[in-house]
């Protein structure tokens, strides 16, 4: 059953699991399965959903006709570049540019009072003891709160000039002490970063506190003598570390700002993901209306969330641009990417747990603290990524009480951006540490332990409140062990002649989060809904929009498809446009595995809605009432009771009365007195979708087998699985690829990046020397199956896809790295690991 | 201090003559003076590989050779890639083998797998792993770009072998 | 990360080059060569070098000598602006054939494809696997200055943190190996497949059939600049069996024990420590030809 050689294509690698027929479905989920005997097309059983079509946006990124931001040259373009904080933490005293502007090339240098900019601002609707609001300056006022942080901008004719005015500048400071780690943050007498969080606090949340978790403590630690010690249950506890690390985007980010007088608008073109929040706060900060500011998405170069959140330096372009009255590219370099770009994921995790002696988890108690920088980021504030571990916690297990403190806390280094998993994969690697430790507590099989307390049973409503929508977790965690027992690579450790270690890590990821969900998190700017409009031109073609933004996930491929068979299309023949404010009313962009889920169910109901109208006036012109015509699956209507066929006594029309889309088009566009009085020319149709409730949860099990060299401490994978469910796979390839990409990403995190900072908030990687980026010969080829259990609430019953890798690398990879030191009494809860570290392991030096 | 110099080049066949800085490096002129913006710029500082080219024929980090430097060079972009437009067989592996999500670090690993499959026609898929290891992906995880080239290369192999393409040559392993 | 300005000349020949840089440097300039600029280039974008003027050393591809590999039995000699990808690919003789075997080691393919061996010697980086050869080979680098030419041996080049013998207005003409070593790796460790090493180390061992009578022990990544290690060294020169572990761990001992690393968070004195007696381990056995190479 389980072929999972590395070798296979896609499509053979995956032991498809029929849905259960007893689960719910919704009208809009199906499935993708076409049934040959249903006589009527039916765009929810499509031809094209479920195919690996070749992709649309491949032709011209494999010609070098792709349009990357930095591709854009506008004449009279300007390049612009900016002064950083070279301290981690100061008042600045003086900002002295008069050198700059001397500099051959340079035509203006503005600081912050130059610009004067209102500053970016991101709130959680909670109580001043939970939530501090911080502000981030576009261009630093007065103090610098991390290497890096942009004080001045300079404008010169050439991006060559552009650093020579910068190197010219000149930067008076009274340094303070950095604040260089959450303990250092936290302790008495630290320096404050900001003087509204004078304990350097940004949030702090303690939920749930569910009845009876200290009496389940105190039952698992256990009065021992008045109990057989094999029923004995444990408390595990365990601390649990992952370094800063950068999503690392291979395209930096950037923008080309222009001022359009004729049109009184402002045009910036930037790599974001979520361009409305970019236009939203460009015109807050600059005192603009919105409707003067338009912000388009070309070719994005990877995001990975970096790019979800608002960034000061497009809007200090913007604002040159508008001054200078001529447009002005900024393009980030490597160096500013890896020290003064969005960061993520350093975080700490204090777990207590007990546990039965059956090994059921009986109560959860975590503290989490995570260090989030030096600013809260628009729009989700420093909050995110402790609420998110708050919220989530319990993960894939039935766990009956829960308590939790989640804490943000401000440094002097780079600020932090929601990063593919946000917190997932740090309190997946907390939680999956935990079912290992219990397991060794108790002497049970790791894998068991899982076994007992993972849910089964859906719709399912934890501790946490939070409702799980059905999946395979028990389903995944199964096939996944017995793909790596029936490949022998458990015998392979027992032989004990080698380092070999074997790591599992079950998981669920809640992805497509709506307005519903957001709201609980308390956000004061709500993402969720989307909204797609479609537009069908006279030769039958559409033009669809998404609020959602593709940077890599191949939307232009799978939003065609879900919209070809929802109107018996081509995928040719669609076209969707996203990243243009002015063509899309609003959106949230491309985060949080969200746009096939919710972008994608707008897109098939918007499809679904031109359908309706298609037939409506085709059963108009062909003289009958709408329920007697339907969509034909091939471009046009049908008359279901062509009198043709019916007539008595006549022989049957071989060709029932048809009209072709563009028969249908030319009349709504070319001949409108043609239609229906209560229908409007042209063919037009706009739906919104959001997801209800608590969303959608896609789930995984990863598997790593891993030796570890006793020379160096070196690690290597050999052998990876992933047995995933992310509901019903609109494109088998791209799924594929977002689960690999985000392993990768993972094992890079579970290994090799990291960010560190010295005593005084110096980054130590600045350069790609530094940042280790695993390369081909690092990350090993991933095999993978898919189980399918189609979501009741997406259009085609699809869930999100683009983050699960990420969270499920790090603890399997860490649990593996621990199995392969099992002897050695050392166990290691800290990531990136260092070889160094499981060298002192194996030499029994640690 | 800004000493313009006069650069001639061949660029995908066509001869150029710019007048650059010095420190203008190949990959701002490729693709800012000569516009020709396939060749992307992940680092400037030769790790990424997003900048490869290939400079009488060897891959080349497009941003560790200053522009002067590479006067009478012949260079191949990914623009020189398709013909006529048709892709070519290595652009239809990537394509086919699902080898770009974002398509950012794409030219670079096209222009790195021309240069080692033209040296090394002979690589297995090990050996094609490490060369590409030369370069920086962030979105696949690297093993469909493997898989891309191999297949090329084995494609290739079989095509010098029969002297006609191949009709199966996804088969080959 | 756009280098600072500077002048640019392009040399058509040894002298030229020469004339070049005494030209400059009397002007009041600070002139530097570069050929394949893969390791002056990263330091120039990043702006921790800037040279006010470059002579550029490409034309002299033209002339034969600066891109030849000659051997003799008992010599090798390489040309200035021999690429590490050209020895790689050269049919080497046995004594020299680690080489080319090392070349594998030395960062990427388009990296190989371009840098130089005189250029990687010169720049004089600790880890560099030229620099290790050069002492395990005895090269002998043939420099032109305006006085003329002259001959720095390997064990006088190095001069610690990128410093090196040559001086600012010599240009390197040739590198010569003049001690074969038939029985010789080159070993390193790097988290990550191509980069500098952590650390590397090169063995060379005189065999009498299996029997040691003396050898090198060359390490990078220890100290300032790349050293033999004296202290293992004489392990070898005890003699023993090539294939006896116990011989190959005294001797890795021995290394481990002589060096005095650098001590950073990220890579402790004492992991480089236990890399080095790891990698002397594997390049001695390497060299014996009882463990193969491994495709790194």
């Amino acid at each position: 059953m389980t072929d999972l050689t590395t070798t296979d294509r896609p499509d053979q690698t995956a032991p498809h699991e029929a849905a259960d027929p007893d689960r719910p479905v919704h009208p809009l989920s199906a499935g993708h399965e076409h049934r040959p005997d249903e006589p009527r097309f039916d765009g929810r059983r499509g031809r094209w959903v479920g195919a690996s079509v070749p992709r649309r946006e491949d032709p011209r990124l494999l010609t070098g006709r792709g349009r990357f931001v930095d591709d854009i040259a506008l004449p009279g373009m300007l390049h612009a570049g900016f002064v950083r904080a070279t301290v981690a933490h100061a008042h600045v005293t003086d900002v002295d540019l008069s050198a700059t502007r001397e500099v051959p090339g340079v035509v203006a240098a503005f600081d912050g009072a130059d610009l004067a900019l209102g500053d970016i601002v991101a709130i959680l609707d909670r109580p001043p003891e939970e939530f501090t609001p911080t502000a981030m300056p576009v261009l630093a006022k007065g103090k610098v709160r991390f290497v890096g942080e942009p004080i001045a901008l300079v404008v010169a004719s050439d991006p060559y000039a552009v650093e020579d005015g910068i190197e010219a500048a000149r930067v008076s400071y009274d340094v303070l002490d950095a604040v260089v780690s959450s303990a250092s943050a936290l302790a008495p007498g630290a320096a404050v970063v900001h003087e509204e969080a004078p304990d350097n606090v940004l949030l702090d949340v303690s939920m749930f506190d569910t009845p009876g978790v200290d009496e389940a403590f105190a039952e698992a630690a256990g009065d021992d003598a008045e109990r057989s010690s094999t029923r004995r249950g444990c408390v595990v506890e365990v601390t649990t570390r992952s370094g800063r690390q950068n999503a690392l985007p291979l395209e930096t980010r950037g923008a080309v700002a222009s001022w359009d007088a004729r049109d009184d608008q402002l045009l910036v073109q930037t790599c974001t993901q979520v361009p409305h929040q970019v236009r939203t706060v460009l015109a807050r900060s600059l005192g603009i209306p919105e409707r003067t500011v338009r912000v388009t998405v070309p070719d994005m170069g990877g995001g990975f969330g970096q790019k979800c959140v608002v960034g000061r330096e497009e809007i200090a372009v913007a604002a040159a641009a508008r001054r200078l009255d001529r447009p002005v590219k900024w393009i980030e370099d490597r160096r500013e990417a890896l020290t003064a770009g969005f960061l993520a994921r350093e975080q700490e995790y204090r777990t207590r747990a007990a546990f039965d002696a059956d090994g059921h988890i009986t109560a959860l108690d975590v503290d989490v603290v995570c260090d989030m920088g030096a600013y809260s980021c628009y729009p989700f504030t420093a909050g995110i990524e402790p609420l998110m571990a708050s919220a989530e916690m319990p993960s894939v297990y039935r766990v009956p009480a829960y308590r939790v403190r989640g804490r943000a806390i401000t440094s002097t280094k780079a600020p932090t951006a929601p990063y593919r998993g946000v917190s997932r994969p740090q309190y997946v690697m907390a939680i999956e540490r935990v079912m290992e430790k219990a397991a060794r507590a108790l002497g049970m099989d790791p894998v068991e332990v899982r076994r007992r307390n993972v849910i089964t049973a859906f719709p399912y409503t934890g501790i946490n409140g939070v409702t799980y929508d059905p999946g395979t977790y028990r389903e995944s965690l199964d096939l996944a062990e017995a793909t790596i027992r029936e490949e022998g690579w458990f015998e392979a450790r027992e032989r004990g002649d080698r380092h070999l270690g074997i790591g599992f890590c079950c998981f669920s990821e809640r992805t497509g989060y709506g307005s519903e969900a957001f709201a609980k998190r308390k956000m004061t700017v709500v993402p969720g809904f989307d909204i797609s409009e479609i537009r069908m031109d006279t030769t039958g073609s559409v033009v669809v929009t998404s609020g959602t933004m593709n940077h890599g996930q191949s939307h232009e491929t799978t939003f065609a498809q879900i919209v070809a068979d929802r109107l018996g299309l081509d995928p040719e023949q669609v076209k969707l446009r996203q990243g243009d404010t002015e063509r899309i009313s609003y959106g949230w962009g491309t985060f949080a595995s969200r746009s096939v889920t919710i972008g994608g169910s707008a897109v098939a109901l918007a499809s679904e809605r031109l359908g309706e109208l298609l037939c409506r006036i085709a059963a108009h012109l062909l003289e009958t009432r709408p329920e007697n015509v339907a969509l034909d699956g091939d471009g046009g209507v049908v008359q279901l009771d062509d009198p043709s066929r019916t007539r008595s006594g006549a022989e049957p029309d071989p060709s029932p009365k048809r009209l072709s889309f563009a028969d249908i088009a030319d009349v709504a566009h070319l001949r409108a007195h043609l239609l229906p009085k209560d229908v409007d020319p042209t063919l037009t149709a706009t739906a919104s979708f959001d997801v209800p409730g608590d969303g959608t949860f896609s789930n995984a099990t990863h598997a790593a087998v891993v030796e570890a060299d006793p020379g160096t401490g070196q690690v290597r994978i050999l052998r990876y699985v992933c047995v995933e469910d992310c509901g019903v796979v609109i494109h088998p390839q791209v799924v594929d690829g977002q689960c690999r990409g985000g392993i990768a990403q993972g094992i890079a995190g579970a290994l090799f990046e990291e960010v560190t900072y010295d005593d005084q908030g110096e980054p130590s990687a600045a350069s790609f020397i530094d940042y280790l980026v695993p390369t081909a010969t690092e990350i090993p080829d991933v095999s993978i199956a898919h189980l399918e259990t189609p979501c009741a609430f997406t259009a085609n019953g699809a869930k999100g896809a683009g983050e699960g890798g990420t969270i499920g690398a790090p603890a399997a990879v860490l649990n593996a790295v621990n199995d392969a030191l099992r002897h050695t009494g050392v166990e290691l809860d800290t990531t990136p690991i260092h070889p160094g570290t499981v060298l002192d392991a194996l030499e029994g030096t640690s | 201090m800004n000493d313009p110099h006069l650069l001639s080049l061949t660029v995908n066949g066509a001869e150029h003559e710019v007048v650059v800085e010095p420190r203008r490096t190949l990959a701002d002129v490729l693709r800012h003076d000569l516009r020709l913006t396939g060749t992307h710029v992940g680092c400037e500082h030769g790790v990424c590989g997003a900048c490869t080219v290939l400079v009488d024929g060897a891959p080349t980090r497009a941003c560790l050779v200053f522009a002067v430097q590479a006067e009478g060079a012949d260079v191949r972009t990914v623009e020189s890639l398709a013909r006529d437009g048709e892709l070519s067989d290595l652009q239809r592996a990537f394509g086919d083998h699902h080898a770009l999500q974002c398509g950012f670090c794409t030219p670079g690993f096209l222009m790195l797998a021309e240069g080692v499959l033209a040296e090394q026609p002979d690589a297995s898929r090990e050996d094609i792993r490490e060369a590409l290891s030369a370069n920086l992906c962030r979105c696949t995880g690297y093993q469909t770009i493997v898989d891309a080239v191999h297949a090329t290369a084995c494609s290739r192999r079989e095509t010098e072998r029969s002297g006609a393409r191949p009709v199966d040559w996804e088969s080959c392993s | 990360m756009k280098p600072a300005a500077f002048t640019y000349h392009r040399a058509h020949d040894v002298a030229d080059a020469v004339g070049l840089l005494t030209d400059l440097a009397a002007a009041g300039e600070d002139p530097k060569i570069i050929a394949g600029g893969q390791s002056l280039m990263p330091m120039m974008t990043f702006r921790l070098s800037r040279p006010s003027a470059l002579v550029d050393l490409g034309p002299l591809r033209r002339v034969p000598s600066m891109t030849a590999i000659d051997h003799d039995g008992h010599t090798l000699a390489l040309g200035a602006l021999v690429t590490h990808r050209a020895v790689e690919t050269a049919k080497l003789p046995e004594g020299f054939a680690v080489l080319a075997r090392a070349m594998r080691w030395v960062g990427h393919l388009p990296i190989r494809s371009r840098g130089t061996v005189a250029g990687s010697l010169v720049h004089g980086d600790a880890t560099a696997e030229w620099c290790l050869l050069a002492l395990l080979l005895d090269a002998v680098v043939v420099a032109e200055g305006p006085g003329g030419r002259r001959e720095i041996p390997a064990d006088q080049l190095f001069h610690g943190f990128y410093a090196t013998a040559v001086d600012p207005d010599e240009v390197v003409v040739e590198v010569r190996f003049t001690r074969p070593a038939p029985h010789a790796a080159l070993t390193e460790f790097a988290r990550r497949h191509g980069d500098f090493a952590i650390v590397d180390a090169a063995v060379a061992l005189d065999l009498d059939g299996s029997d040691v009578t003396g050898g090198r022990v060359v390490l990078g990544g220890v100290a300032p600049a790349p050293i033999r290690v004296p202290e293992a060294e004489a392990v070898l020169a005890a003699g023993g069996d090539a294939r006896d572990d116990a011989l190959v761990g005294a001797v890795a001992d021995a290394a481990a024990a002589a060096i005095d690393p650098p001590d950073d968070p990220q890579t402790t004195a004492t992991y480089r420590r236990r890399l080095t007696r790891t990698l002397v381990a594997d390049a001695c056995r390497q060299a014996a030809g009882t463990l193969q190479e491994p495709q790194p």
